[in-house]
């Protein structure tokens, strides 16, 4: 640990974090998914990033794009349902971006794109289906924007996790086309979109983290 | 909560245990992986017959490995995809050169992890895994715009028929043809009385009143499309069978395997009621039985509600249906 890059230890400390936060909210996002879904979500996303916490306390890693991809493998085998494929693909992509990569805002702003990318290969969404995507979308080009105007790594990660807010909150009025949400038609209208929900969070960590 | 459990986060581990313990004669049990094998796989020559799904559907999917259908069966968390190890691990497992099939319940989750372990299977072993999507619920619309229809009782039927002809020996393209033809034959459409408890969730998955039901439901206790006064079985029985004989459509001189399913918490009595309207209903739109299965096989817990299915057959699958069958789930002919 003591020969840790500062680089390694801050995406470390997010992944902690974001393990404790999601523990935290585990309830909340079960609630949330219980009203459109299958009562799930909070389960798997704590016991997938409780398994990233036992990951990084047994392993050592020299650069971030090794502990993302470890994080990302870890997620798929542990999560489950269509948040494991999700996610997983997210720090996988995330981290082969960022692979002898410097790590400025702009990079890290790439890799999340390409992470996202990962996830919509995978998922299909568009903007507006009331998924985890209507919270990256916004993010992303919150993220590009606040860099774009000289933005640092914390003023752009604010920026996106304030984004991925209101992206989040965005859901609530739209009828479901993706996911186990969508075959309750215009009766998911008027709930929150868990998955949208847990990106939040994790942005709103890495904002704290990160920077 | 009340439920014969220990900890909420032991359930499907512990279950799996039982299995173990309770048919060592057809079973053993990767305790590890969370998989159910059927116990002389693999077996050379034979295509290998993989499901999964989330826990929460027994007999589905472990309940039926052994003779005359399943080779793996790979069990998620209750209601939850499982991962694609655990896939990756069963399909190699149970590959002798002849090829895997893997028979997947069409939910997101299912479908991307299934995906992700039949490409890294190819990338490792270079295993020629062919998949089949059940996706027969009416309940659901069908579009671009959707998940698409959900995967419910036609499995249970599809994984008995695919089995038999994986056992004579057919060609995994013989094998994925036939679970295709089974597919597009079959419909369902189920109703709920009674919500259901996830163990991790503590609570109702949804509320349901005492004079209401809920039409349309899926089998992960997500609510339904439509919540309707509670009816009599006459009724009821005219609401999941007519969206089911309009949408393939089936018609006057169609012989069908009739499928009475219970989710969990009804009875056999009430199961059988509804057998009783259903089969009068299919006999005045002129349609024939030619077999009929009736009895819990795909549950939700302990949800109360029953689903129909109606499954399209001729001489073939019914020969097929008749071959025998030796599981813990279903059983005959064995």
């Amino acid at each position: 640990m003591s020969n840790m890059s500062k680089e390694v230890e801050s995406f470390t400390d997010w992944l902690r974090d974001s393990a404790q936060v999601l523990h935290d909210n585990a309830a909340y996002l079960t609630e949330l998914d219980s009203a459109i879904g299958d009562a799930d979500h909070g389960a798997n996303m704590d016991r997938g990033f409780g398994a990233v916490v036992a990951v990084l306390d047994e392993t050592s890693f020299d650069t971030v794009d090794e502990l993302l991809k470890k994080a990302g493998m870890t997620l798929v085998s542990k999560v489950g349902g269509a948040s494991g494929p999700l996610y997983g693909t997210f720090f996988l992509r995330f981290g082969t971006a960022l692979a002898g990569v410097k790590l400025t805002p702009a990079a890290i702003g790439e890799g999340l794109r390409a992470g996202v990318g990962g996830i919509l290969a995978r998922g299909k969404a568009e903007i507006g289906d009331k998924t985890m995507y209507d919270a990256w979308g916004p993010a992303l080009d919150a993220y590009d924007t606040a860099v774009a105007g000289g933005g640092d790594l914390a003023a752009a990660l604010t920026a996106a996790a304030e984004a991925s807010a209101k992206g989040r909150d965005a859901t609530v009025p739209l009828e479901a086309r993706k996911g186990r949400a969508s075959y309750l038609g215009e009766r998911s209208v008027g709930h929150q979109d868990p998955g949208a929900t847990s990106t939040t969070l994790l942005l709103e960590s890495a904002a704290r983290t990160l920077a | 909560m009340k439920k014969l459990i220990n900890d909420p986060a032991d359930v499907v581990s512990e279950a799996l245990l039982g299995m173990a313990a309770a048919h060592p004669d057809r079973l053993r049990v990767d305790h590890e992986n969370r998989i159910v094998y059927r116990k002389e796989a693999p077996r050379p020559g034979k295509v290998g017959l993989i499901s999964g799904g989330g826990s929460g559907h027994e007999p589905l999917h472990g309940g039926f490995v052994g003779l005359g259908m399943l080779d793996a069966a790979c069990a998620g968390e209750v209601f939850t995809s499982p991962v694609p190890d655990q896939m990756m691990a069963a399909t190699k497992a149970v590959d002798t050169g002849a090829g895997v099939l893997h028979i997947v319940k069409n939910y997101t989750g299912d479908v991307m992890n299934f995906e992700m372990a039949a490409e890294l299977a190819a990338a490792d072993t270079g295993t020629e895994v062919l998949s089949v999507v059940t996706n027969d619920d009416v309940a659901v619309q069908d579009s671009l715009y959707t998940a698409g229809r959900r995967g419910v009782g036609v499995t249970v039927l599809l994984e008995k028929i695919v089995g038999a002809a994986a056992e004579e020996g057919r060609s995994l393209q013989e094998v994925a043809d036939l679970a295709r033809k089974v597919n597009d034959n079959g419909r369902s459409m189920g109703m709920a009385l009674t919500s259901c408890t996830v163990p991790a969730a503590g609570k109702p998955t949804f509320d349901l009143a005492e004079t209401e039901m809920e039409l349309g439901i899926g089998i992960h206790g997500e609510p339904g499309r439509r919540r309707l006064p509670l009816a009599p079985a006459r009724e009821i029985a005219s609401l999941l069978v007519d969206p089911v004989l309009s949408d393939l459509p089936y018609g006057q001189g169609d012989s069908v395997i009739a499928f009475v399913n219970g989710l969990g918490g009804t009875p056999l009595l009430e199961l059988y009621l509804m057998y009783n309207e259903v089969a009068q209903l299919l006999d005045r739109a002129g349609i024939t039985v030619a077999r009929s299965l009736v009895g819990n096989y795909i549950t939700s817990l302990e949800m109360a509600g029953c689903s129909v299915t109606l499954l399209k057959v001729d001489d073939e699958l019914v020969r097929l249906w008749d071959a025998p069958v030796n599981t813990p789930g279903l059983r005959w002919g064995a």
